[in-house]
């Protein structure tokens, strides 16, 4: 159990995170909700669940994940420092998960859940498609049908994720509603879900929507954080100084920061997309946007004075999203974890820094990380850490950079 | 009694109809609202719409869009609703919508305004009986009826959460999914009107899904009263400015339904 006034104790039994989060849905889901949350109680006291959960992380996801000292980006972010001045970074590997991220974590976790639950079919929304490709990946590997929503403008710009899902036996539907991306299909999703409510089971892909998901879906992704803590002590005998993470509805990040929350002495810093630039066109609800109630959940949103959701907008598909999970919400009010924003353009230099020093190809989404890494580790001492995690691979984003630097492949 | 209650004292179901707030345009809404009440509306549910209407259907969706597409606001709206209070002092006019637009400016606010401008209750679809901190409170101190949803899977105890604190009337969802799509079967109504009437007061009214007199007419023969929604929607949406003169017409046909709904024994 959680000590009192532990920054790990959250949510309420009512699913808040001080004043975010909560069960804003229609009362047709209502019921479905409190029976998931009565399940994951369960399952949570349940050591056959745990070392089912274990057992396919460690078989067919591959984790442990590496921790990774990246020592050519740390020499070379030291090569513009002050003498003395440049921390060393480190990698939470999970861009090497079966899929390619972090995403599979989750998946594998709630489809264990819908399993239990007796649900026979699953759905689920995806903007880049990682989210969907993770969960048409464990439909596959329990033999459940799978419906995955998806932007009809994300399914244009994701062909090869699409294909991927396709291939893993999926059903890709794209929602011709809205701005035609990832809150579009969330609420199509939402639609297919209380219309179904007797048997599928939704497999929501971060760390948002209607309480349990976003503390089932930091459970199952803490994963990331308990490792990285146990591997960092057991590398340098020494915990972290900064953790860096980004987010879009938080799922990696949370899952790096929340098993740290309570060491007092290591920071942590979530970086939101700041797309073209925080005045312009971007993602960045916490820095851009104000409390709202959206899929399921209080919590920050890009929304305009009456209440209608923004258009977000990321390079990185990953990102693009109006809203934040309420844990984020919640943290940064409380001051434990700080956030800041990396355009579009920082991210593209990131990532193509990455791929020269280090020969890894990240995905646009940590590439927001590493560019955030990059700022950090100048103003910190050299004998100072900062993990980051690297919680996608780039093979699907090539196009899309290749296209952002006008190179024709 | 309130406009509300007053609306259900009739001795045939009441007929609400539904609208979007703002579509096809703000200048066309009122004109359109004088419609449903000449075609015999006893209660005007207007939709406030939203980005993001998750509980929606089609024809519903593009209605959210033409309005926000209109350049309505939440301005327009109250001035939409401050104006049918005043060429129409009696009939009572619910706002319906989603929780981000009715909060924006904090619960208070917003209820302050509704009775400023005559708005008896409020239907909100994702503000369940969980988070009625959220809206209720300010609602109820205002005098604004917090109107419930209870759909097929409220069953058990559920019935009694959903029902305290409801106001108004309890509106039956019929069938699990989202507007305007599948009708439920007769009986599968017929059981949980009855069910939601042995443990309420409030009257009971039916709505998803209902399109024809004939629908309607079969509801209201256990229902306290019938929602028409989409279907009205679609011919605002066929009719655009030139809506008002279908609308009272279908609305006829409805409220011609209703008016001998009781006359034949359940």
């Amino acid at each position: 159990m959680n000590a009192p006034n532990s920054f790990r104790a959250y949510p309420d039994e009512r699913g808040h995170f001080g004043p975010y989060g909560g069960r804003y849905v229609a009362e047709t889901l209502m019921p479905l909700i409190l029976d998931l949350e009565r399940e994951y109680r369960a399952a949570k006291e349940d050591p056959a669940f745990a070392a089912q959960f274990d057992d396919l992380l460690e078989h067919y996801v591959g984790r442990p994940s590496p921790l990774y000292y990246a020592e050519r980006l740390t020499e070379t972010l030291r090569d513009g420092a002050p003498a003395g001045m440049g921390a060393q970074v480190w990698f939470k590997r999970d861009e090497l998960n079966h899929t390619g991220a972090h995403k599979i974590n989750n998946c594998i976790g709630q489809i264990l859940l819908a399993i239990r639950m007796g649900k026979t079919r699953i759905i689920a929304e995806t903007g880049a498609g990682q989210h969907g490709v993770a969960t048409a990946t464990v439909c596959a590997r329990f033999g459940l049908p799978c419906v995955i929503y998806m932007g009809a403008k994300d399914v244009e710009r994701q062909q090869p994720n699409v294909f991927r899902m396709k291939l893993l036996g999926a059903e890709v539907r794209a929602v011709e509603s809205g701005a035609r991306t990832l809150k579009d299909a969330m609420n199509e999703a939402l639609r297919d879900w209380v219309a179904n409510v007797h048997d599928t089971f939704y497999i929501i892909g971060t760390a948002a929507g209607p309480h349990p998901y976003p503390e089932l879906v930091r459970d199952f992704q803490s994963v990331i954080g308990r490792e990285a803590r146990a591997q960092l002590l057991d590398r340098t005998g020494r915990l972290p100084d900064l953790l860096v993470a980004a987010i879009g509805g938080g799922s990696n990040a949370i899952g790096l920061f929340h098993p740290f929350l309570d060491d007092r002495d290591v920071k942590m810093l979530g970086v939101e997309a700041a797309g073209e630039g925080l005045e312009a066109k971007h993602a960045a609800s916490l820095a851009g946007g104000f409390p709202g109630v959206l899929h399921g959940n209080k919590t920050y949103l890009l929304q305009d004075d009456d209440g209608q959701i923004a258009e977000a907008h990321s390079i990185s598909a990953g990102l693009d999203y109006p809203g934040i999970g309420p844990e984020h919400a919640w943290l940064k009010d409380s001051g434990r974890v700080d956030y800041t924003a990396v355009t579009d353009r920082e991210a593209l230099d990131a990532f193509q820094l990455l791929c020269r020093v280090e020969g890894i190809i990240p995905a646009l989404e940590p590439s927001h990380a590493i560019a955030a890494v990059a700022r950090k580790a100048k103003e910190m001492q050299s004998d100072s850490i900062i993990l980051a995690n690297l919680c996608g691979r780039g093979d699907k984003d090539i196009f899309t950079v290749a296209e952002a630097l006008g190179v024709q492949i | 009694m309130t406009r509300l209650s007053d609306a259900f004292i009739a001795d045939r179901p009441a007929l609400v109809c539904f609208v979007t707030a703002g579509d096809p345009s703000v200048a066309a809404t009122p004109a359109i609202l004088d419609a449903l009440v000449e075609g015999g509306a006893d209660v005007i549910e207007l939709g406030m719409p939203f980005t993001d209407p998750m509980a929606d259907g089609p024809a519903i969706q593009a209605a959210n869009i033409r309005a926000l597409e209109g350049g309505v606001t939440t301005a327009d709206i109250l001035r939409i609703a401050k104006d049918f209070r005043a060429r129409h002092p009696l009939t009572p006019l619910v706002l319906m919508g989603y929780a981000n637009p009715m909060l924006r400016r904090g619960p208070e606010w917003f209820a302050d305004a509704l009775r400023d401008a005559g708005v008896d209750g409020v239907i909100c679809v994702d503000v369940p009986p969980e988070e009625d901190d959220a809206l209720g409170p300010a609602l109820r101190n205002a005098g604004i009826d917090l109107i419930r949803l209870a759909t097929p899977t409220t069953v058990g105890t559920r019935l009694g959460t959903v029902l305290n604190g409801a106001g108004g009337f309890v509106y039956y969802v019929s069938v699990a999914g989202i507007t305007g799509k599948q009708q439920a079967q007769q009986s599968s109504i017929e059981e949980a009107v009855a069910r939601l009437k042995g443990a309420t007061d409030l009257p009971v009214v039916v709505g998803f899904g209902v399109r024809t007199p004939d629908q309607a007419r079969a509801i209201g023969r256990v229902a306290d009263g019938v929602v028409v929604g989409s279907a009205i929607v679609e011919i605002v949406a066929d009719h655009g400015t030139a809506a008002a003169a279908p609308v009272a017409a279908y609305v006829q046909s409805l409220s011609a339904a209703l008016a001998d709904a009781r006359k034949v024994s359940a």
